[in-house]
């Protein structure tokens, strides 16, 4: 059974499936009720599901992150929606110093079903402050899970597995991947929700990226295609953990690593990847992994300074060609 | 009050004092390591408190919290051994003396984070509000916690949604080292509560009747459906903010005031070599084992014989729990994957490294 839906709508359908499910499911947020979510992966369910199901908070994310936190350690399984990546920050202590942490201070006992979804990635001229990511920080914390789905399928299935799972995990969404569309399978079995994708085989590189860089680095293996380039691209689905086995079976055979992403570069999950991989592929590597990432600078607002502050597909391409030998290195 | 609910009481206190002066003397051999906060002083609010609430309801405490869990049930062994960070610890090790977890207790932890109980407290009244069960979440914090946004932010959500959270600060006066009228504007922490409509009371927290009556009171408000309500018991720590801490920033003058009224160690002093006349009990002063001995309803309930059997017995458990925890194996790193891991099922990871 496929359907053609936006992502948001696959993240809709993945909360009603699992909210109709499973009755210890519940969504808070602001404005995820009344007004159906500020980029409405909530809408329909306040009516269907009742204001204790579907509660619309106070802006205090620190504290409704937290009461997640709590209601998970009785067996609950809420879905915090934080409005934007950036109000993360006031919630960490409950992330990382609670989520993250509880279930291994206590020596194991306690279940932590916590999922928080947060939007982020640099959008349409939202300026600095709301144009920012959040991966190079929850990444560096054992104990958290982080999906950072970046179809329609996978957003759906990756949010109804992060709610079925005990494990806190963090769903890093992406603002400018909510209207895109794709086929869903609704009853296809999903693979495991860390699993990484092989999204274009190819024989002469591999990129590896994530999230909206991942449709980028698809997009630019296209072009390459007419540069007589087979690029693999690799979406990793998953940072934390990570994949690592389907991105060294991808090395061996192609010997040439291109990690993209838009978070910043000064130790972002890039370097993370091509640290790791590095090590475990170095006699396979003909090249130094290359990453392409964004500036290390707070997002411009300016449309066109914002634009080459991240990675764009040209980008990409300019990138792979030169790392298959074809352009000169600047 | 009847002789066995008061007999509790004298137990616990008592246990209490003794689990925590022979902690302290466990980190000075070097036994315990890291940081350790204990609880004389105190008392009274978590005995108090919790012999007033269910099996059912829940309780968030602070990293102050070993008395707490004591009275709550938890093993003293599985309690001293976690403090000592061996296996058979409450968490296997994995917690020490700041983070103890008893799920089957519904002890949901101790917290390191000045005001971090808050929102734990108040998710965990969400849920039981949620499910209309007649349960209840405890929340204890201190005065220095109240500053805190998250002080704030859960009162008002609490106050908000009617939820069945009992908020209980341990007004000890200090945060640390700084004094309540330098650390707030507003020093008495049960006026911060009508900010959110929250019924509040200040009380004697040396008293653990007064301290059980007043929670019993507003555990039958929350239970009616009345939404949160706050407790402020006044107390005081005898020793420092934690082991690492000497206390030397208090006035001599505030110090010795308490330590000549610091009638638990009159009694048990005065209970080694006879257990003191009723005159002698007045005269020590308002500290809580005085209190309990010399309340009205306590007169003629217990005699020399009695407090110091409870006495040696507290002293046997004690050593029991310690020669308990030398004896427990130290945990491994298999252990400590074992608890990061805990949630993961059944689920096939691949090529995860930190195992490699």
């Amino acid at each position: 059974m496929t359907e053609q839906l936006l992502l948001w709508q696959a993240l809709n359908r993945a909360l009603d499936i699992e909210m109709a499910r499973d009755e210890s499911v519940f969504i808070l947020g602001e404005d995820v009720g009344l007004y159906g979510g500020s980029y409405r992966v909530s809408e329909g369910l306040h009516a269907k599901y009742g204001e204790w199901r579907v509660r619309d908070t106070p802006i205090s994310e620190g504290g409704f992150t937290g009461l997640g936190v709590g209601a998970a350690l009785t067996g609950m399984r809420p879905v915090v929606e934080i409005m934007t990546v950036n109000f993360a920050l006031l919630a960490l202590d409950a992330i990382i110093n609670m989520a993250a942490k509880i279930p291994f201070m206590s020596g194991g006992q306690f279940p932590m079903p916590l999922v928080v979804r947060m939007p982020g990635g640099v959008a349409k001229q939202l300026a600095a402050q709301h144009s920012q990511r959040l991966e190079h920080t929850l990444m560096n914390v054992p104990g958290l899970r982080i999906v950072v789905p970046a179809t329609p399928q996978d957003a759906y299935w990756q949010l109804r597995q992060a709610i079925a799972s005990d494990e806190p995990i963090i769903v890093l969404e992406h603002e400018l991947l909510y209207f895109d569309k794709g086929q869903l399978n609704l009853t296809a079995e999903p693979p495991p929700i860390h699993q990484a994708a092989i999204r274009r085989s190819g024989t002469d590189l591999t990129i590896i990226s994530y999230s909206r860089m991942a449709n980028l680095a698809v997009s630019a293996a296209e072009e390459l295609d007419g540069h007589g380039i087979q690029a693999e691209v690799i979406d990793l689905r998953s940072l934390n953990p990570i994949d690592w086995e389907t991105c060294v079976t991808s090395l061996k055979k192609n010997h040439r690593l291109l990690v993209v992403e838009e978070d910043c570069l000064f130790t972002g999950a890039g370097a993370e990847i091509a640290a790791t991989l590095s090590q475990r592929c170095f006699f396979d590597l003909d090249a130094a992994p290359v990453r392409i990432a964004g500036l290390d600078m707070p997002t411009p607002f300016n449309r066109e300074l914002e634009a080459a502050s991240i990675p764009q597909t040209g980008d990409i391409v300019h990138a792979a060609r030169q790392l298959a030998g074809q352009n000169k290195r600047v | 009050m009847d002789r066995n609910t008061l007999h509790r009481f004298l137990y616990d206190m008592l246990l209490a004092r003794t689990f925590e002066e022979r902690a302290a003397q466990e980190y000075s051999e070097g036994n315990i390591a890291g940081f350790l906060h204990l609880y004389p002083g105190e008392e009274a609010v978590a005995v108090g408190v919790i012999h007033a609430v269910e099996p059912s309801d829940y309780l968030v405490t602070t990293y102050r919290e070993h008395v707490h869990a004591l009275v709550r049930g938890m093993p003293p062994r599985q309690v001293m051994t976690e403090l000592f960070g061996r296996r058979d610890g409450i968490c296997k090790g994995m917690g020490g003396s700041m983070h103890l977890f008893d799920r089957e207790r519904r002890f949901m932890g101790g917290y390191a984070i000045v005001g971090e109980t808050f929102p734990v407290a108040t998710g965990i009244g969400y849920s039981i509000a949620l499910r209309r069960l007649p349960e209840a979440a405890i929340c204890f914090f201190g005065d220095g916690a109240v500053n805190q946004g998250s002080f704030h932010e859960a009162l008002n959500m609490a106050a908000l949604w009617k939820l069945p959270v009992l908020f209980v600060c341990e007004n000890n006066h200090y945060q640390i080292g700084t004094e309540i009228h330098r650390h707030s504007a507003v020093v008495d922490v049960y006026k911060r509560a009508c900010a959110y409509n929250i019924p509040a009371e200040k009380l004697d927290g040396m008293d653990v009747i007064n301290v059980y009556n007043s929670t019993r009171h507003a555990l039958a408000q929350i239970r009616a459906g009345n939404g949160p309500q706050l407790l402020e018991f006044e107390t005081y720590r005898f020793r420092g903010h934690s082991m690492a801490d000497p206390g030397s920033y208090r006035p001599r003058s505030e110090v010795s005031a308490y330590a000549e009224r610091d009638p638990l160690k009159t009694v048990i002093r005065e209970a080694e070599f006879g257990y003191p006349t009723s005159e002698e009990i007045a005269a020590a002063g308002p500290d809580v084992i005085a209190q309990l001995i010399n309340h009205p309803s306590a007169i003629d309930h217990f005699d020399e014989q009695h407090i110091e059997r409870i006495k040696q017995e507290v002293e046997a458990v004690v050593d029991d729990a310690v020669q308990f925890a030398q004896q427990s194996p130290q945990p491994t790193m298999d252990d400590a994957w074992a608890s990061l891991y805990c949630n993961r099922r059944h689920e096939t990871l691949i090529g995860e490294s930190s195992h490699d």
